[in-house]
């Protein structure tokens, strides 16, 4: 395992150092004139053609000169394959997706390109993003950089892979129950979920759509601040977006005064399933948070116990509406011999989806039926309330509340395949923050131990806050990603 | 408990054809899954509001101008079987 230096600061040749560049970094070279902008594009376009993780499904090509404008200086960026792009393939992980070129462009990443932003590639991601650990993709498993007999998280894992392995500056995905917060806890990097409403979703294949939304993967909490700055805002074509008022700061935060963290026993000491060494890190953070003045106690969120059930209720039901435009008819896969229209769409749709989406549309199907609405989904929306009145009840005693990200560090691959709720398990800790709309970011806090032995592995450290409150999150998280010091980086 | 006859009724409901291996362990599985959701049915919330939507927004509309929509050669592009302008799909049978 490499340790290069975390942020090298002495200018030097050698195309190894420029990858360990945080996209920020590389911006700050291009402006000084001391890199080019397309000389670190073709870099980052030939280190993706290379890819060994599966991590992407398409790749620009070294030389290819999309413009770049002012800004961003044509910095290259990685995209989860649930982002039309126009002209460019976009299956979001799926077979019924296959070759489908969508005819315009999702509003996140034309801001991004505005912005002055490349795309890069399109990064492989658990089938129209049901998964918490990739190996849900219609396009094979993504490989975690740090170990490759283990998963990189979910569902945007190939974003999260290609960040840390270096086969991308930074990245972006979106998260529905913590699939950018926990495969940036299982890969090393920071990710960050915004406050719903706060990026626009249009040209976001929808997975659930009162939970889904943008955000970054990156190297540190400056790259992340710098992606949701360039992205949020209301957009005429997503009636739900609504932008972040006064927009977000660069964090500068040095120490964290006068702020109180709670921590809330249900996600953090009671919880279940959390694994040794990920306890042993939370509790170390805990103490660099108060040795930068950070003020810690206790709190409780009681309805979170529900989270999980709430979430596998509203989730499908949701989904199980949203690919019923899987049809056969405007694009598409289509069954070659159907028998006739109703036949087509049922066969179509089994060829197309994969085992898990095909259990999340009967669960939400079966959820949302005669009979049962009530008793799921009508129930799962009143937990849903509930959860949002105890974050309500903690941020009048508290600026933010912490947990660990992921029960676990990176599991090995196929660990958790036959045992659905297991791996719904996964996202115990992120689902809550959701089914209350706020923000939440995962950063690295260091390396433990998985429970079964074997080499370290990364451990993320989650902060959530009241909804809008991004600058106060990057501000913390900075100070914290500071005084952690994480520097470990998996072997090229 | 979910069984072989709820499951290709809900199948049905949602247009998925499945194979008898598929229904086999789709009653499985779901009877799994919902074992573990049943706990949120069992919760006294009667006086509980839903929520359906986290953030507080009022009706948004845009002005009501006509503006061009996506080309028809455009939205055909994708489609597997397009013809005269429109969307081709087999007969919806005799049933």
């Amino acid at each position: 395992m490499s340790h290069e230096p975390h942020r090298p600061r002495t200018r030097s040749g050698g195309a190894g150092e420029l990858f360990e560049l945080t996209a920020g970094q590389a911006l700050g070279r291009i402006e000084a004139g001391e890199l080019g902008s397309d000389e670190y594009f073709d870099a980052y376009a030939e280190a993706a053609a290379g890819d060994e993780l599966n991590a992407y499904l398409w790749r620009a090509e070294p030389g290819s000169r999309a413009a770049g404008g002012e800004g961003f200086r044509g910095l290259p960026i990685a995209i989860k394959d649930i982002f039309c792009t126009e002209g460019i393939p976009t299956t979001a992980g799926s077979r019924i997706l296959e070759g489908y070129r969508p005819p315009y462009t999702a509003t996140a990443v034309a801001r991004l390109a505005d912005a002055g932003a490349r795309v890069l590639g399109k990064t492989n991601m658990d089938e129209f993003a049901m998964g918490s650990s990739n190996e849900n993709s219609g396009y094979g498993s993504v490989l975690n950089p740090w170990d490759r007999s283990r998963v990189p998280g979910g569902s945007s894992g190939g974003s999260a892979a290609a960040v840390a392995a270096r086969l991308a500056p930074w990245a972006i995905g979106t998260d529905t129950g913590g699939s950018i917060r926990q495969p940036a806890s299982l890969c090393g990097i920071v990710g960050m979920k915004p406050t719903y409403g706060a990026i626009s979703r249009y040209g976001m294949i929808a997975f659930a759509s009162s939970l889904d939304q943008c955000g970054p993967l990156t190297r540190d909490v400056t790259d992340a601040a710098m992606l949701v700055r360039a992205m949020q805002g209301r957009d005429h074509c997503d009636s739900t977006s609504v932008g972040i008022e006064g927009g977000v700061e660069l964090p500068s935060r040095e120490d964290l005064q006068g702020l109180r963290f709670g921590i809330p026993r249900e996600l953090a000491g009671d919880a279940e399933g959390i694994e040794a060494g990920v306890s042993e890190n939370f509790e170390a953070t805990l103490r660099l948070i108060e040795e930068l003045g950070g003020e810690l106690d206790q709190c409780e969120l009681p309805s979170t116990r529900n989270g999980i059930s709430a979430y596998y209720v509203i989730a499908p039901a949701e989904a199980s509406a949203n690919l019923a435009r899987y049809d056969g008819v405007r694009y598409g896969m289509r069954d070659p011999e159907p028998e006739d229209l109703l036949g087509m769409y049922e066969r179509t749709r089994a060829r197309g989806f994969g085992a898990e989406v095909k259990r999340r549309i009967m669960l939400g199907t079966y959820a949302l039926s005669s009979g049962y609405y009530e008793a799921y989904y009508g129930q799962a929306q009143k937990v849903r309330t509930r959860i949002a009145q105890d974050f309500d009840a903690a941020f009048a005693r508290f600026d933010f509340l912490v947990t660990p990200t992921s029960p676990t560090v990176a599991f090995e691959l196929g660990a958790k395949t036959a045992d659905p709720w297991a791996m719904y398990m996964n996202d115990y800790c992120t689902v809550p923050m959701p089914l209350a709309g706020i923000p939440a970011i995962s950063i690295p806090s260091g390396l433990a131990a998985p429970a079964g032995g074997g080499p370290e592995l990364p451990v993320g450290f989650q902060i959530t806050g009241p909804a809008f409150s991004e600058s106060g999150i990057l501000g913390a998280a900075y100070a914290l990603e500071r005084a952690i010091g994480f520097t470990e980086r998996p072997a090229a | 408990m979910i069984d072989r006859e709820q499951v290709l009724h809900v199948a049905r409901l949602a247009r998925l054809e499945l194979s008898e291996d598929e229904v086999e362990q789709m009653a499985t599985e779901l009877s799994g899954i919902l074992d573990h959701v049943d706990r949120i049915s069992e919760l006294d919330l009667a006086d509980v509001e839903p929520t359906s939507h986290v953030v507080a927004l009022e009706n948004v509309l845009r002005p009501d101008e006509p503006v061009p929509s996506l080309p028809r050669e455009r939205a055909l592009e994708q489609a597997p079987d397009p013809d005269e302008g429109a969307f081709r799909v087999p007969s919806p049978g005799a049933s």
